[in-house]
């Protein structure tokens, strides 16, 4: 009988999944009366202000401090613990316990250690008054020494300039100098508050505007990194690695489809002994079995069986040359309409661009008409930032060498180039052909060209870039452009060093979900470094950190100075050629670095003058073609995203829709 | 859904009585029934009950509730609607005012009781019992590294599964990794739709994509299918149709739904209505900017002017809780047909109408230019300012 009773409150337990009522939440969580006494404030024990209960409370502060190295107040925690008191008879005992209280009913605990307290006692024979004379009179010299002592010799590092002094001042440290002082810990939080939230260069208007957007998180939570990576001088690291040697840049190769860019780059590297014989022949075996003998030069880049087989890139391939003066990564951009998300990502890590033009009669129209790539190509590598173009007329052996036909073609590119905003003093014109290798590391000796042409061969236009300035004193960033799993633990991330400088341990944060990860090393180009800087492709391996919370297109950055974190920004944006206007409730496509995210346009704030920047119109109706135009866009996800003002490599983005390039613009804030 | 009974009389006050038999049905239902109506249905209650000793016991009992509905809440992906509200019936088990959530249950009929039956609600159960209506399409929009497996019903775009994967670029000398992750991907998608379609049902599979992924996948599937033995897959494989699509995001399924290939196969759906619709809307605005008109102010100018052709608009409106708004737009819709012009509601839930719900959820293309309209800066909806 018992039994059948059990089972059946059993059911009745599993059945009885009503709310409970008459039963506070309290119950559930107790807490002990000396917790409750020293964090919870109760209005019955006559702490009648709730800020003077906060005031008080200056444990709060205290913990966060811990880590923080300060010897001084180390040194004075570690005598306290292992100090043993002086034995003495009982009636001094006495005498030194309430002596002791005095003292710290006056100064508070935690200013001075206990023995010193008990040294002073001893000394001055238990007279509080003398004994407080003396530890308020130390302290008050210690408070001016040591603060002073600390900054010059922590914070000024071999020299810096200016506006580096500032960012690189280590959170940490600044915090355990408060604490040795005896202002009140409630007023020191708000002070130290600003350079926590803030982050960045930027000053406080935008840290405000930063901790109202994310709230909850950061705004309080530090991300501690160790001592070398708060006041490492990046420049001064740069100058003994690579002060002497020759200097990176990436240059990408763009264009329509089929204009020769796989098979002038293959050719190239060819040339440049960067592929062995016995690849090459291989190649050209294997191509002319399939009977595609003109993809020989392009299978170099072009690895993957299904870009072989369809004889078309796919995906920007990457190899690396060395000329006389620079090491280039050279990035072999897919031409085709439907890769163009593709040859985005590559561009974002260019320096310049080579626009290939295929000369043959009837190609070159097609591709620079509407619908071909060439205009699409030219005008996005612009606006992500390219400025130096060497346009490379390639295939000029179909039509003889011809030098009309060159002039026409150069003479059409011009007047598009100059629309699309390339000064002409950055723009050389190359003829060329990239299956003979024709004009591409040596001079010509085509008499037909010789006749004609007296300019520089592509290599020479290629040593010749202008290398861009470096941002290698800016906060570390980097943009994922590719991932896979390393050997070993870690994650390998694929991606350039936008800004900063990167070196093995440093501890970096990933993506808009903040991440923290791990150095654990570095690689460019398969070599192993110690530090890698602002403009290099890098694979990095990152441990302490699961795979599934990258991704590509997420950023890498400093923990110091956070990326911020958002779903909605607002923007300036340039209209392309748009087939139907922009309205609100757009859905687009935002190509941000080699991030792709569907995106929503969800206000369009004013319509603005092209040159001057002044608002034409109020909240239009719909933007239309090459219009400019202020707007505000939503996407599903957070990502990460950086103003244009804050940071010119990372503040730029496109929106596409239906595989047409809609607009480009900058960022102008992020909410 | 089947109308069971119907009786409404002159002041349009009066109940109707419907039996969902499909999940989409309860989409209908979820734009049907609004606070403040009543719904009677079959539904379990758990019941306590104290004998004379005191012990109590509980028991699950079926029984029929009318409740006053006070909120409403619908699952998309589950496609389940809950209705909560006080009981108004007498009931041998639950005492009257006691709370109730009545879940909807598929083939078991309903009671519908409005005050106020307008024309909207009577057009949405034409709708919904309409069995030619019927055309289920299954979408699967890809690019390397993402897939979304979509059912398309007449009103409904549902996502059944989001695959998500990143596969490592090709570098020099790892492509096998890349290939390898690429393999994996396609894996995934085919046990999604797998999984996720019903092939008796759906008129044809799908397959978007930019570039060479959809033929990829497409082989992929074929040699699957022949090498497992995966019979469903062999018998419907005349069904899966290949497109091209700009990207692999949700919103590229209007471009998929413009095609050609596709009209010609799946004719005249809801969702291809709305989608052209869409369209002729934008491009009016690209060509005749002073024909095409959104937000409520201009449109509401615009009627007044009996000047709307065909008037857009989102069916979420009709959801709105606050019941003068509500008014407010049925007024709108029946004053664009009595003045004989052409009213399309977009289902909230398609992409053209997740699209339009974007764009303030009406919009209209005018029969003649209104250009003053274009100056009235103040039309502009001010209701998303923040």
């Amino acid at each position: 009988m018992s039994r059948h009773r059990n089972v059946r409150s059993m059911v009745d337990e599993y059945d009885d999944d009503e709310d409970v009522y008459g039963h506070s939440v309290e119950e559930d969580y107790s807490i002990s009366p000396t917790d409750a006494s020293q964090w919870i404030y109760d209005r019955a024990r006559g702490q009648n202000s709730m800020s003077a209960f906060l005031a008080n409370n200056e444990d709060i502060v205290e913990e966060e401090d811990e880590e923080a190295e300060n010897e001084k107040f180390a040194k004075s925690r570690r005598d306290s613990e292992n100090f043993q008191m002086p034995s003495l008879n009982d009636f001094d005992q006495a005498k030194l316990m309430s002596c002791m209280e005095e003292v710290r009913n006056v100064i508070g605990d935690e200013v001075v250690s206990d023995r010193v307290i008990v040294e002073l006692s001893m000394k001055f024979n238990f007279e509080i008054a003398k004994v407080l004379d003396e530890i308020l009179n130390e302290c008050s010299s210690s408070k001016e020494s040591p603060p002073v002592d600390r900054q010059t010799k922590s914070i000024v590092p071999p020299p810096l300039p200016p506006t580096v002094k500032i960012t690189s001042v280590p959170v940490p440290v600044t915090v355990t100098t408060n604490t040795t002082n005896t202002v009140p810990a409630a007023k020191l939080f708000a002070q130290q508050k600003s350079p926590i939230s803030s982050g960045r260069n930027t000053p406080e208007p935008q840290s405000l505007l930063d901790a109202n957007s994310t709230p909850s998180e950061e705004t309080v939570k530090t991300y501690k990194v160790t001592k070398e990576q708060a006041q490492r001088d990046a420049k001064q690291i740069f100058q003994t690695e690579r002060g002497d040697g020759k200097a990176h840049f990436q240059m990408i190769c763009i264009g329509h489809v089929d204009a020769g860019k796989s098979t002038l780059m293959g050719h190239l590297l060819v040339d440049m002994g960067n592929v062995s014989q016995k690849t090459m022949h291989k190649y050209e075996q294997e191509s002319k079995k399939i009977g595609k003998q003109s993809f020989m030069y392009a299978w170099v880049l072009d690895e993957t069986g299904e870009e072989r087989a369809r004889g078309i890139t796919m995906d920007v391939g990457s190899s690396r040359i060395v000329t006389k003066s620079k090491i280039i990564t050279l990035l072999d951009a897919p031409g085709h309409k439907d890769f163009i998300p593709n040859m985005i990502s590559g561009a974002t890590q260019a320096d310049v661009a080579l626009l290939v033009i295929d000369a043959t009669r009837g190609e070159f129209e097609s591709g620079f008409e509407s619908g071909g790539q060439t205009r699409e190509h030219a005008i996005l590598v612009r606006s992500l930032g390219v400025n130096q173009l060497g346009v490379v007329i390639n295939k000029l052996d179909t039509v003889n060498w011809s030098e009309d036909r060159f002039n026409e073609i150069v003479g059409k590119l011009k007047t598009f180039l100059k629309q699309a905003g390339y000064k002409e003093s950055d723009v050389t014109y190359i003829p060329c052909s990239g299956l003979t290798g024709e004009n591409l590391t040596k001079p010509s000796t085509e008499p037909q060209l010789v006749n004609w042409y007296k300019g520089p061969y592509l290599l020479e236009v290629i040593d010749n870039f202008k290398i861009p300035e470096r941002a290698i004193n800016r906060p570390f960033r980097m943009s994922v452009s590719d991932l896979f799993k390393g050997t070993g633990s870690g994650v390998c991330v694929n991606g350039r060093i936008d800004t900063g400088i990167l070196c093995v341990n440093d501890k970096v944060l990933v993506g808009p979900n903040r991440e923290q990860a791990q150095v654990k090393n570095i690689s460019i180009d398969e070599i192993p470094q110690n530090n890698a800087f602002s403009g290099d492709q890098v694979s990095v391996m990152l441990i302490g950190m699961d795979q599934n919370n990258v991704n590509v297109g997420h950023l890498v950055y400093d923990p110091q100075f956070p990326v911020p974190t958002t779903t909605k920004f607002q923007a300036r944006v340039l209209v392309f050629n748009v087939k139907v206007p922009i309205t609100m409730g757009f859905p687009v496509i935002l190509h941000y670095q080699s991030l792709v995210e569907p995106a929503t346009i969800t206000k369009l704030t004013a319509q603005i003058h092209k040159g001057t920047g002044e608002v034409l119109k109020k909240k239009p109706r719909y933007l239309e073609n090459n219009s400019c135009a202020l707007l505000e866009i939503e996407t599903t996800k957070p990502i990460c995203i950086e103003k244009y003002g804050d940071f010119k490599e990372l503040g730029r983005f496109m929106l596409r829709v239906g595989g047409v390039t809609i607009a480009a613009g900058v960022v102008t804030k992020i909410r | 859904m089947k109308l069971v009974y119907r009786n409404i009389d002159k002041n349009n006050d009066g109940v109707v009585v419907l039996v969902a038999e499909e999940s989409e049905d309860m989409w209908h239902a979820y734009n049907l029934i609004s606070e403040g109506d009543q719904v009677k249905s079959t539904t379990i209650r758990k019941v306590q009950n104290e004998s004379a000793t005191g012990s109590s016991t509980s028991s699950r009992i079926r029984t029929t509730l009318k409740i006053l509905v006070e909120s409403i809440h619908f699952d998309i992906q589950a496609c389940a609607l809950r209705l909560k509200g006080k009981n108004i019936e007498e009931n041998q088990y639950v005492k009257m005012g006691a709370y109730h959530t009545l879940d909807l249950e598929l083939n078991r009929k309903f009671e519908l009781f409005k005050t106020e039956w307008d024309t909207i609600s009577l057009e949405r159960i034409e709708l919904a019992c309409d069995p030619s209506q019927n055309a289920d399409v299954a979408a699967v929009i890809m690019q390397e590294g993402l897939a979304q497996v979509c059912l398309i019903t007449a009103s409904m775009t549902l996502m059944r599964s989001k695959i998500e994967m990143s596969i490592p670029k090709k570098r020099k000398g790892f492509v096998q990794q890349h290939e390898k992750g690429v393999v994996k991907f396609y894996e995934a998608v085919m046990q999604g739709i797998l999984r996720h379609v019903n092939f008796d049902v759906v008129k044809c599979v799908i397959i978007a994509s930019p570039g060479f992924v959809k033929d990829q996948f497409f082989e992929y599937i074929n040699q699957q299918a022949f090498k497992n033995d995966i019979k469903i897959l062999l018998e419907h494989k005349s069904k899966f149709i290949l497109i091209h699509s700009s990207s692999g995001f949700k919103h590229s399924l209007r471009e998929v739904l413009q095609d050609p290939a596709i009209i010609s196969r799946i004719s005249e759906t809801k969702a291809l209505g709305e989608v052209k619709a869409l369209e002729q809307f934008y491009t009016t605005l690209q060509c005749e900017p002073s024909k095409a008109f959104y937000g409520f102010n201009h449109v509401q100018k615009a009627a007044d002017a009996l000047a709307i052709e065909t008037l857009l608009i989102s069916d979420h409106l009709f959801r709105a809780p606050d019941v003068a708004l509500r008014k407010q737009y049925i007024s709108l819709v029946d004053r664009v047909r009595n003045a004989g012009g052409n009213v399309r509601l977009f289902s909230s839930i398609h992409v053209s109408g997740e699209q339009l719900t974007q764009l303030t959820g009406v919009a209209a293309v005018l029969r003649f230019p209104m250009p003053e309209l274009e100056d009235d800066d103040e039309c502009i909806d001010n209701s998303d300012s923040d």
